[in-house]
């Protein structure tokens, strides 16, 4: 009980949300992907459409896919479903929407040491080159004779692709598993990577290399859903800061780039001065108190 | 409501619709129904 306090029920979210971009469990044990309409839509989250269980389509690899392509170039649509998501949620999607994120803080829950990232500050940087170099420059401009460029992300360094992907796919699958070569084991050695990383560091995937993490994360200010800190009742000590695994100076910048919206800071602070904006709860107790 | 909230939202949806009319969503579509090689690390 004190845990699930700890983390507001959030898990309960992230459940849903996963199963609900992934509905179509018994794919798995079938090895092929469900091949409807809704593929023509993007979920949220990091979930990689080559997911048996996928019942949507990525939106960074649907965003490679289009720029990629020769009648393209740009994409108004895989953009416009990414500002649409980002000016109502923000980073939020991270911290309650994304599969892939959710993986990562499981990990994080196993019994063993936890190091703090806040010196690695400057690696959070990174995310943002990845989502100009991989997901949109290379894909644009290195094309082959068709005029097709390749998902470089989706290649070279997305561990959700191989994860929901690549390992079930090719356990069901023979002809699949038949066709592994140097790119799969590239790929299987990232993820072991981001495994291992996890669960001694708070989201390192998320922190420092996630392409649509960095997207939203510009969107963090201006989204609808934000975190306010009430001045007259902070005194600040730091509680919140301390609580957060996104290494945020909540009382300082509550709506940091970085920050997921998860609430551990509003659940730390001992005078009750963070809340999330707009505070469904008041509005709530608002509307019963009438 | 935040005035730069609303403006972004809106936004987001004419981009959406402008990109509907493009018929970009089907090269989506087209993607995610077959297995992706790059994803699944065959190449
Ligand atoms: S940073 Fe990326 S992987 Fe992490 S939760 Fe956000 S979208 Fe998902
Ligand atoms: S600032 Fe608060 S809500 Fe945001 S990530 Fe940190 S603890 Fe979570």
């Amino acid at each position: 009980m004190a845990r699930e306090k700890r983390s507001g029920g959030r898990w309960k979210i992230q459940l849903l949300a996963t199963l609900a971009c992934n509905p179509f469990l018994s794919n798995f044990f079938k090895g092929k992907l469900y091949r409807g309409p809704l593929k023509g839509v993007c979920v949220p989250g990091l979930n990689c459409y080559s997911c048996p269980a996928a019942a949507a389509s990525c939106p960074i690899g649907s965003l490679q896919a289009v720029v990629g392509a020769p009648q393209y170039q740009v994409s108004y649509y895989v953009v416009g479903i990414l500002i649409f998501l980002g000016a109502l949620l923000g980073r939020g999607i991270c911290g309650f929407l994304c599969p892939f994120g959710w993986f990562q803080e499981l990990l994080h829950k196993l019994p063993t040491r936890k190091y703090s990232t806040r010196r690695l500050h400057g690696l959070t940087y990174l995310k943002y080159g990845v989502l100009v170099v991989f997901v949109i420059l290379l894909p644009m401009t290195v094309v082959n004779e068709v005029g097709l460029g390749d998902p470089f992300f989706c290649k070279y360094l997305c561990p959700a692709g191989i994860l929901e992907g690549g390992l079930p796919l090719s356990l069901a699958n023979e002809s699949i598993r038949a066709s592994l070569g140097t790119l799969f084991t590239w790929k299987s050695c990232l993820l072991v990577g981001v495994v291992v990383l996890a669960v001694f560091f708070y989201r390192p995937f998320c922190k420092w290399l996630c392409p649509l993490g960095a997207f939203y994360a510009l969107f963090n200010k201006h989204a609808l859903c934000r975190l306010s800190v009430d001045q007259d009742r902070c005194t600040a000590c730091g509680a919140c800061s301390r609580a957060c695994g996104m290494d945020v100076d909540v009382f300082r910048s509550p709506n940091h780039t970085e920050c997921i919206r998860c609430g551990d800071c509003i659940r730390a602070c001992p005078h009750q001065a963070i809340r999330r904006t707009p505070d469904l709860r008041a509005t709530h107790k608002k509307e019963l108190s009438r | 409501m935040k005035r730069s909230s609303v403006l972004l939202l809106l936004a987001g949806a004419v981009l959406i619709a402008a990109g509907v009319l493009r018929e970009e969503h089907v090269t989506v579509l087209h993607k995610g129904v077959n297995l992706c090689l790059e994803c699944v690390g065959i190449g």
